[in-house]
C-alpha cells in the first residue's frame, strides 16, 4: 500500500491504496464519492469521466498513484457555489438530458469539458465530443440539445 | 397555452437534481458495515460436464470466507418461466430446471458454476481464478445455430430434452387450413426470409445485488437492480430459496436503466442471500461489463420466413409465418412469452387482414438466456409485417403509403378482433400515416434525393406502421395465454395529516420519470401543488403490492391503480367535508382542491379535511374510521393498442456501404399525454435503440460457443455521432377506451417502429440509385453487409 494525495473538488485528500487502485476505486471507496460511475471495463463507456487537472479523463483506466498532486473534479464538485445547478447541469434538466441518470454524470463532465475547449460547438461538434460517452436511454436527442443550449445556441432541429 | 403543472404539462423532473449532483443512489453505491464481496466463477465454454472442482486452494486464499459451487444449492427450487406454452400438439413446453449455480453441466459461455466470497473484491477475484484453475470441465459440441440445434437429436442442451424443442406454437392452429388454403389461390404471394438480430439491452448500470441477513429476527433484505422487486421476491422467496415471503425484503432503488433486462430474477440474488445468511454478513456482487455481456438476458434471435398473400391491387389475404426463436440455455422469466404472446398476437398489424397463422419454435442453444428486450416481441413482429409488405409493394410496382391506406382498419370498425386473439379497442392508423406523411415533408423528397445524389449519396425514404398491446396486464387474458401470475397492480395514496401526500406505487422507475409524473396526476386531482406529492417505489416493505415497470405498463395499469386510490380519497374526503359543513353527502362538490357544498360558499381546503381525518376534534368516529390513505388495486380489461407511423430517410454511400440516418419522423398515437417532455424523451431513447438495432449491434457468438462481442469494443452501441435529431409528433390521439386516464403507453413505440423503417430506408435508397438486385439485407445493415449486397 502507498500513500496518495491530491485536491478532489477543491479539497486536499490523502489515502492509501495499491499500485493497481484505479482513481474510480479510490473515489467511490476510499472518498465516498458514488457519483463517478464505472459502466464498462474497456474505457468505451465514459461513465466515469472526472477532470484532472481540466482535461477530461476516464477514470476507469488511471491509475490512483498516477494522479498523485493532480486537482480532480468529480460531479460532486460540479453546482455553483451555492448548491445551484451549473450552467451544464441546469442545461441538463431543462433540456431532459438525462433519464436513468447512469451516464448523466460522466457525460456532464465530458460535456462541460467540450465546452471549456470550445465554447460554441456546431451540433456535428458536439456528437463527435461526446461520441466516448455511452447512453442507452436518451437517443441523445436531449444531451446535444442540453449541450448545445449551454453554450447559448439554439438547436434548429426540435 | 400549455399548462405549467398538472397532467399534461411539461414539468421538469425532480429526479434530476439528484443525478445531476452525483447523489443518485445506485446499488453499487451503497456501502454496508462488515460487508464481504462475491466474485462469480464463470465457465468458459459454452458446453462441458464438470467432472471436477476443488475449492480447498481457493478456500485458503487470503481473505476468502466461503466458496459456493452447484452442488450448495441442487436442493433449492429453480428459477421458473413465467409463461406456460403449449405446443401445437397439445404437449407441454419442456422446462429444464435452472439451477442458482450450475451443476452437472454448463450450459453457455458465463454460465456461473461457482462463486468465492471474500473480505475484499479483489481477493475474491483473485479466488474465483484460482478455482477456475481448479475446475476440471469436459468440453462438449456446442450447439449454437438453431435450426441444427432442432435437427440433431444427438446433442442435447438438456439432456432430458431430445430434441432442444421447447415447444412448437401454433398461433392459431385451428386457423392454420384455412390461411394454407388462401396462400394456394392467392393473386400474389410475396416471401421474405429475415433475422432479426440477437442484442445485448446494456442498460448502463451493470447488474449488481447486496444481500443482508439479519439473525436477531431471521430477516433477509436484498438490494438489487430490479424493474420488478415484487416480482423477485415472490420469484427468490417462494421458487428459489424457500424463504418465507414475510421475512425478506427486496429494494431496487436507483436503477440505471432496464430495457427489460433487469426485470427477471437472476441467481445472483439468491447467492448473495445465501451467502448472507452463512456468514452473518452483508454480502455484494457487481457484475463487470464482460459479465452483463456474457449472462445478462439477451433479446429478439428471431430467423423468420414470412409469407404475404394478397390481390394484385396490394389488398391483403392472409399472413404466415414460421419462427425459429432462441431462448438460449435456459428458460429466463419472460423468455416463453416474448415469442408467443408479445410476438404472434401483434402479426395482424394495424391492418384489417383476414388470415393469419403464426408458427413459432423456441430452441435451446449453448447461448445466453433470451427474454424480452425493448419491445419484446413486437418488434419483431412489426418487423418482419412491415418489410414483407415493401418487398410486396415493390414486386407489384405500388405505393407504399397507399398499400397501408387500402389495408388499414378504418376508424368505424373499433373495437376490431383480429384473426390473431386481439381486441383493438380504438387508434386511428390513417391520421397517423397523415400526419407524418406531413411531418417528413414526403412531397419535398425529391429535392432532397437530388441533392444528396449531388454529393455522390444514394437517398432512401423507408415507411413503418406498428401497433403494440402494451399496459401488460390483463389478468385474465394473460392467464388464458399461459402466464403463472395476473399482473395487475397496485398503488395506496397516504394523505399525511398536514395535507402532504406519499404515494406508495407498485410501478418502478428506472429512467421514465415516475417521480414527476405520477405527482403531476394526484396534483391535478387533488388540487395540490406537485412538490407536496411524493412517489415510493422500489421497496416491498413499504409498498402494498405491484409488478414493476416492462411492457409500457407505468401508468397504464399503476397509473390507474393510483387514480382508483385518488376516487377513494375524494369519496371518503366528501364524508368528512359533509360532516364538517353540516351538509349532505350527495351536496359536496369536489374540484380545485376545495369540497363545497353546492350552491352555497360553505367550503373547506383539502389541507382542512385531511388535518381534520388524523386529528379530529369534531369526527364522525362512530360511522368514519379517522385517517386518509387509500389502496387500490386495478386489473386493465384489455390491453392498450399504442400505435403509429414512422419514417426515416437516409444516404447511402453505394463505395463503402456506410448508411447515415439523415432524418427519422415519428407520429405515434399514445392516446392521453401525462408530460410529453417524458413522451418525448421516451420515443427519442426506443427510436435511439432501434437505429441501433437497424444499423450497429449484433450478438456474435462462434460455432464453439464463443461471444465474439462481448465488450463495447466489439458490441457497437450506437453512440452520439451515429444518430440525428428526431421529429417526434403526438398530437394524433384516440385515447384508450378502458382506462379512466385514457393512456396507452409509450415506452417501446420507438424500438418496435424504427427498426423496419430504417432498413425499408436503405433498400429504397439501393433501388432509385439503380441496385434493384437488392431485396432485404438483414439487420445490422452495416457497411459490409451494404457493400457485399450491392457488389455481390
Amino acid at each position: 500500500m502507498t500513500k496518495v494525495s491530491m485536491t478532489v473538488n477543491g479539497k486536499a485528500v490523502s489515502g492509501e491504496v495499491e499500485g493497481r487502485t484505479l482513481l474510480v476505486q479510490f473515489l467511490r471507496e476510499n472518498l465516498g464519492l458514488t457519483g463517478t460511475h464505472v459502466g464498462c471495463d474497456t474505457s468505451q463507456c465514459g461513465a466515469c469521466v472526472v477532470h484532472v487537472d481540466g482535461k477530461a479523463v476516464k477514470s476507469c483506466t488511471t491509475f490512483a498513484l498516477d494522479v498523485a498532486g493532480a486537482s480532480v473534479k468529480t460531479i460532486e464538485g460540479m453546482a455553483n457555489a451555492d448548491g445551484s445547478l451549473s450552467v451544464i447541469q441546469q442545461s441538463f434538466q431543462d433540456h431532459h438530458g438525462l433519464q436513468c441518470g447512469f451516464c448523466t454524470p460522466g457525460m456532464v463532465m465530458s460535456a462541460a469539458a467540450l465546452l471549456a475547449d470550445n465554447p460554441r460547438p456546431t451540433e456535428a461538434e458536439v456528437r463527435h465530443g461526446l461520441e466516448g460517452n455511452i447512453c442507452r436511454c436518451t437517443g441523445y436527442h436531449n444531451i446535444v440539445k442540453a449541450v448545445m443550449a449551454a453554450s447559448g445556441q439554439t438547436v434548429a432541429a426540435e | 397555452m400549455p399548462k405549467d403543472s398538472g397532467i399534461g404539462a411539461a414539468s421538469k423532473r425532480r429526479e434530476d437534481v439528484r443525478f445531476l449532483t452525483g447523489r443518485g443512489v445506485y446499488t453499487d453505491d451503497l456501502k454496508i458495515q462488515a460487508q464481504a464481496h462475491a466474485v462469480m466463477v464463470r465457465s468458459a465454454v459454452a458446453h462441458g460436464r464438470i467432472v471436477s472442482v476443488d475449492t480447498s486452494a481457493a478456500a485458503a486464499m487470503p481473505g476468502v470466507l466461503a466458496v459456493f459451487t452447484g452442488e450448495d444449492f441442487k436442493d433449492v427450487g429453480g428459477n421458473p418461466a413465467g409463461w406456460l406454452i403449449k405446443s401445437r400438439n397439445g404437449e407441454p413446453m419442456r422446462e429444464p430446471k435452472r439451477p442458482v449455480l450450475a451443476h452437472g453441466k454448463v450450459r453457455h459461455v458465463g454460465d456461473a458454476y461457482a462463486a468465492v466470497v471474500a473480505e475484499t473484491y479483489q481477493q475474491a477475484r483473485d479466488a474465483a481464478q484460482q478455482l477456475a484453475d481448479d475446475t476440471v470441465i469436459e468440453e462438449l459440441p456446442a450447439i449454437i445455430d438453431m435450426k441444427a440445434a432442432a435437427a440433431d437429436a444427438s446433442n442435447r442442451v438438456h439432456d432430458e430434452i431430445p430434441d432442444n424443442i421447447c415447444f412448437d406454437w401454433g398461433w392459431i392452429e385451428d386457423n392454420r387450413a384455412a390461411v394454407d388454403a388462401v396462400f394456394a389461390k392467392a393473386p400474389h404471394v410475396t416471401t421474405l426470409e429475415l433475422v432479426n438480430n440477437r442484442l445485448v439491452p446494456n442498460a448502463m448500470e451493470p447488474r449488481a445485488s447486496i444481500g443482508e441477513y439479519f439473525p436477531g429476527t431471521g430477516d433477509y433484505k436484498l438490494t438489487t437492480t430490479s424493474q420488478n422487486p415484487h416480482l423477485t421476491r415472490l420469484l427468490v422467496a417462494a421458487f428459489v430459496m424457500g424463504i418465507p415471503e414475510n421475512k425478506l425484503t427486496v429494494v431496487a432503488p436507483d436503477v440505471g436503466g432496464g430495457f427489460g433486462s433487469k426485470i427477471y430474477h437472476y441467481g445472483e440474488e439468491a447467492l448473495v442471500l445465501a451467502a448472507a445468511k452463512k456468514l452473518g454478513r452483508a454480502v455484494r456482487w457487481t457484475a463487470e461489463r464482460s459479465e452483463s455481456f456474457l449472462s445478462d438476458a439477451h433479446g429478439r434471435d428471431h430467423v423468420t420466413k414470412i409469407e404475404l398473400a394478397c390481390e394484385k391491387d396490394g389488398t391483403f389475404l392472409a399472413f404466415r409465418t414460421e419462427t425459429y426463436a432462441n431462448v438460449g440455455a435456459y428458460l429466463s422469466n419472460f423468455s416463453t412469452a416474448t415469442p408467443t404472446f408479445l410476438h404472434g398476437t401483434l402479426m395482424a398489424g394495424p391492418y384489417k387482414v383476414p388470415h393469419v397463422y403464426v408458427n413459432v419454435k423456441t430452441i435451446f442453444t449453448n447461448t445466453a438466456p433470451v427474454d424480452a428486450y425493448r419491445g419484446a416481441g413486437r418488434p419483431e413482429a412489426t418487423f418482419s409485417l412491415e418489410r414483407v409488405i415493401d418487398k410486396m409493394c415493390r414486386e407489384l410496382s405500388l405505393d407504399p403509403f397507399e398499400v397501408r391506406r387500402k389495408n388499414f382498419i378504418t376508424t368505424d370498425m373499433f373495437p376490431y378482433t383480429t384473426p390473431v386473439g386481439l381486441a383493438y379497442d380504438t387508434g386511428d392508423y390513417h391520421a397517423t400515416l397523415d400526419k407524418v406523411i406531413q411531418i417528413a415533408d414526403v412531397s419535398g423528397f425529391e429535392m432532397r434525393r437530388q441533392a444528396s445524389a449531388s454529393k455522390g449519396k444514394l437517398r432512401g425514404m423507408g415507411l413503418s406502421t406498428w401497433i403494440e398491446a402494451c399496459g401488460i396486464a390483463p389478468s385474465h387474458l394473460v392467464g388464458v395465454l399461459g402466464s403463472r401470475v395476473g399482473l395487475y397492480d397496485a398503488a395506496t395514496v397516504r394523505v399525511n395529516a398536514t395535507g402532504n401526500i406519499s404515494v406508495m406505487v407498485g410501478a418502478h422507475s428506472h429512467g421514465q420519470g415516475h417521480e414527476t409524473v405520477f405527482p403531476q396526476i394526484v396534483a391535478e386531482r387533488l388540487g395540490v401543488p406537485e412538490s407536496a406529492v411524493e412517489i415510493v417505489h422500489g421497496d416491498t416493505s413499504k409498498i402494498p403490492f405491484g409488478m414493476g415497470s416492462y411492457g409500457s405498463r407505468s401508468l397504464a395499469v399503476c397509473g390507474v391503480a393510483m387514480n382508483k386510490a385518488i376516487d377513494k380519497i375524494v369519496a371518503k374526503g366528501r364524508k368528512i367535508a359533509a360532516h364538517m359543513l353540516e351538509a349532505s353527502e350527495d351536496d359536496i362538490t369536489f374540484a380545485d382542491g376545495k369540497f363545497s357544498v353546492a350552491g352555497t360558499d360553505k367550503a373547506k381546503t383539502f389541507g382542512e379535511i385531511a388535518f381534520s381525518a388524523y386529528v379530529p376534534h369534531n369526527y364522525p368516529l362512530e360511522t368514519l374510521e379517522p385517517g386518509l390513505e387509500e389502496t387500490a388495486f386495478y386489473d386493465p380489461a384489455n390491453f392498450t393498442y399504442p400505435a403509429g407511423a414512422y419514417i426515416c430517410e437516409v444516404e447511402v454511400d453505394a463505395d463503402t456501404g456506410k448508411v447515415d440516418v439523415v432524418a427519422f419522423h415519428c407520429a405515434d398515437d399514445f392516446g392521453n399525454i401525462m408530460n410529453p417532455m417524458i413522451v418525448e424523451g421516451q420515443v427519442h431513447g426506443g427510436v435511439g435503440q432501434g437505429i441501433g438495432q437497424a444499423l450497429l449491434e449484433n450478438t456474435s457468438y462462434d460455432e464453439n460457443g464463443q461471444l465474439l462481442t462481448g465488450s463495447f469494443m466489439d458490441y457497437a452501441m450506437p453512440r452520439a455521432d451515429d444518430v440525428p435529431f428526431y421529429n417526434v409528433d403526438y398530437s394524433c390521439q384516440t385515447p384508450c377506451t378502458h382506462n379512466p386516464l385514457g393512456v396507452k403507453g409509450c415506452g417501446e413505440a420507438g424500438a418496435i417502429g424504427s427498426p423496419p423503417a430504417v432498413v425499408n430506408a436503405v433498400i429504397d435508397a439501393l433501388h432509385r440509385g439503380g441496385i434493384t438486385h437488392v431485396d432485404h439485407i438483414n439487420m445490422p445493415v452495416s457497411p459490409g453487409r451494404v457493400w457485399q449486397a450491392i457488389n455481390g
